[in-house]
């Protein structure tokens, strides 16, 4: 856990002295641009964390596997987490360079419904009592909202939206210089460090509550009171 | 694998395809409703809605701007590079309002087939760059094309 | 470049600054309410332990 933090804050750091401070003013968007270094990453986290989460989920259902059903339902508040930043992030980028906080269009709605998706499973777990029984029903949710994730990913692609197309992920090559990349790059890494921390720190909490009768549950109780 | 497991596997894959495909025809046919605005060749072609309000997107086209009268009004051309069409706007326009760039007008249509935009956003592009670097792609590509 | 001027960024800073600022306080609580979380947890485990020790 240490170094796992250690790695974060270092990437961290790196990243946003790059992205601040080295990278270069946008040639159209100035210094507004200096958005992207956390509202692309965290929009690549919460798509990310989904699939992490169903994936997780359905091993959970198909081998009835604990672990894998503490890492979906561990993994949910982080990656609404990410969800929110990257529309709050969006909105506060969209409305000196688009001139509007929000649109409905196919790309922004799309990453709204992940954010209900993820709040749903979030509700849906803390609904049920029985967690064996609530971790079954988070993880169908959690399949079912599957579709989304390709939904936003190609929706600037297969409609017309506000939001402007893919940069990193092009076929051919990213059409950002490379000054800018470089620290994004950075950021996502962090961010996928950071996700790890984060959900293992709810994991824990979860396996601790799930196995509150075991011996080393009481005595770990019993020594932390002292 | 253990028959039991195989079963939940098989299920969940059905699910995922069954959702799939839900989603897949849901989207077929709400196709046009999740278009967030026409392009000038929709209107030209006479696609557009005529007495409503719609979204527009397209290019402003160089060197066709032009504030006639008080200087709030703006007039401009709009284009997907096929066909045109002329905007007018009264307000106050988004940072990233220039020509050569790609925005987004709301509006409606008025009888001499120009379009009154009641709302207008700019629309950026995928590429991100130092100014510099776009200064010197832009005076080389003009090399290339023979412009100065 | 001065400080002034970066933390200005370019007029943009209530934007850019802002979007930060939100990061933050969303990464720092994911991190946080865990640790509290657990605490919380093994206090109400060690005073139930004792509760049932006397009885």
């Amino acid at each position: 856990m240490p170094w796992l933090a250690v790695i974060f804050l270092l990437l961290l750091a790196a990243g946003l002295y790059g992205g601040l401070y080295l990278a270069p003013p946008d040639y159209q968007q100035g210094d507004s641009y200096r958005i992207i270094y956390i509202h692309v990453p965290s929009a690549w986290m919460s798509l990310f964390i989904y699939v992490v989460m169903a994936v997780a989920g359905g091993i959970g259902l198909v081998w009835r596997i604990k672990l894998a059903e503490i890492v979906a339902v561990s993994s949910a508040p982080v990656g609404a987490g990410f969800t929110f930043i990257a529309l709050v992030t969006g909105s506060l980028w969209g409305k000196p360079m688009w001139g509007t906080w929000w649109v409905w269009d196919a790309r922004l709605t799309s990453e709204l419904i992940l954010l209900f998706l993820y709040l749903g499973v979030i509700g849906l777990y803390g609904a049920i009592d029985d967690k064996r029984t609530a971790s079954k029903a988070v993880a169908i949710l959690a399949l079912v909202g599957v579709v989304n994730i390709p939904i936003i990913h190609y929706s600037v692609e297969w409609w017309n939206t506000l939001h402007q197309g893919p940069t990193v992920t092009k076929m051919d090559k990213p059409s950002i210089h490379v000054s800018m990349l470089i620290p994004l790059l950075l950021m996502a890494v962090a961010f996928k460090f950071y996700y790890l921390i984060a959900m293992l720190q709810r994991a824990r909490v979860e396996l601790l509550s799930r196995e509150r009768n075991a011996q080393w549950v009481k005595s770990m109780a019993s020594l932390g009171a002292e | 694998m253990k028959p039991a497991r195989k079963q939940r596997l098989i299920l969940i894959a059905l699910m995922l395809i069954g959702t799939g495909f839900a989603a897949g025809f849901a989207l077929k046919s709400f196709n046009e409703n999740l278009m967030y605005f026409f392009s000038t060749t929709d209107v030209i072609e006479g696609k557009a809605p005529k007495d409503a309000l719609f979204r527009l997107g397209g290019m402003v086209v160089k060197g066709s701007v032009e504030r006639p009268g008080d200087g709030m009004t703006v007039r401009f051309k709009l284009t997907d590079f096929s066909k045109d069409v002329t905007v007018e706007y009264t307000g106050i326009l988004p940072d990233l309002f220039r020509e050569g760039q790609g925005i987004v007008a709301h509006g409606r249509l008025n009888g001499q087939g120009v379009f009154v935009a009641e709302e207008v956003l700019a629309k950026h592009d995928e590429n991100y760059m130092p100014p510099e670097v776009a200064g010197s792609l832009k005076t080389g590509m003009n090399q290339a094309t023979g412009q100065k | 470049m001065n400080w002034q001027e970066f933390f200005a960024m370019g007029g943009y800073a209530f934007y850019v600054w802002t979007s930060y600022a939100v990061t933050l306080i969303v990464l720092l609580a994911n991190i946080i309410i865990p640790i509290v979380r657990r605490k919380q947890f093994l206090r109400q485990q060690a005073l139930k332990q004792k509760r049932q020790g006397t009885l």
